[in-house]
């Protein structure tokens, strides 16, 4: 087993730690809440959401952001339990496309 | 009444040495790369907690595993530096130490 993508602590090169602050987005704050009530409904926990981010395609993983892997984690999550399937979100997303334009 | 069903279950207490397993499986491991096959002593015992590595399944996460802060002299793990004298804390689970003589 190759040392998961997650898993860099110690690895040398990673350069300092980046401590400015940042503005969160609007959708970066939704997810965070989506996230928040999906815990608080007992339908996932954190450690399903770190082994989904671990799970995940290395090259996909390095290029997200923090909150974007938050959001592919939970759709894996909520496909995996069967509670949505990919057509339904891939059909939702091609509505929010033709209302808003693609961002 | 008494305390003892809250006792924690683990093999270990504080002040006992202990080496990291050097385990590699599929799976979601709680232990970070970096720290296995590493050589600490117990620094504090937390409790018995769900274990998180059958949690990640959505399994129910027991038995229970006890969880320890455990500390590893910096020279340990990171080789020569100029930080010698600190301590690294980890938390780690009981499966994944082995007693040290």
């Amino acid at each position: 087993m190759p040392r998961g993508h997650h898993d860099v602590g110690g690895l040398p090169g990673a350069g300092p730690i980046d401590q400015s602050q940042h503005e969160l987005s609007d959708w970066e704050i939704l997810a965070d809440a989506i996230n928040q009530a999906l815990g608080a409904k007992g339908v996932k926990r954190t450690d399903e959401m770190r082994r989904a981010r671990e799970e995940m395609d290395s090259a996909a993983y390095r290029d997200m952001s923090y909150y974007e892997r938050w959001i592919a984690s939970i759709e894996a999550i909520l496909i995996e339990k069967k509670i949505l399937d990919k057509q339904q979100i891939d059909r939702k997303l091609a509505e929010f496309d033709t209302k808003w334009g693609r961002p | 009444m008494g305390p003892a069903v809250n006792e924690p279950t683990g093999k270990f207490k504080a002040g006992d040495r202990v080496k990291v397993k050097f385990e590699d499986r599929p799976g979601h491991l709680r232990t970070p790369w970096y720290i296995r096959g590493k050589t600490g002593r117990i620094e504090r015992v937390y409790g018995d907690f769900l274990n998180p590595e059958s949690l990640a399944f959505g399994r129910d996460g027991l038995p229970k595993r006890t969880l320890y802060s455990v500390a590893f002299r910096h020279p340990d793990i990171f080789g020569k530096s100029p930080h010698a004298g600190d301590k690294v804390l980890v938390d780690i689970y009981d499966h994944w130490l082995e007693p040290m003589l």
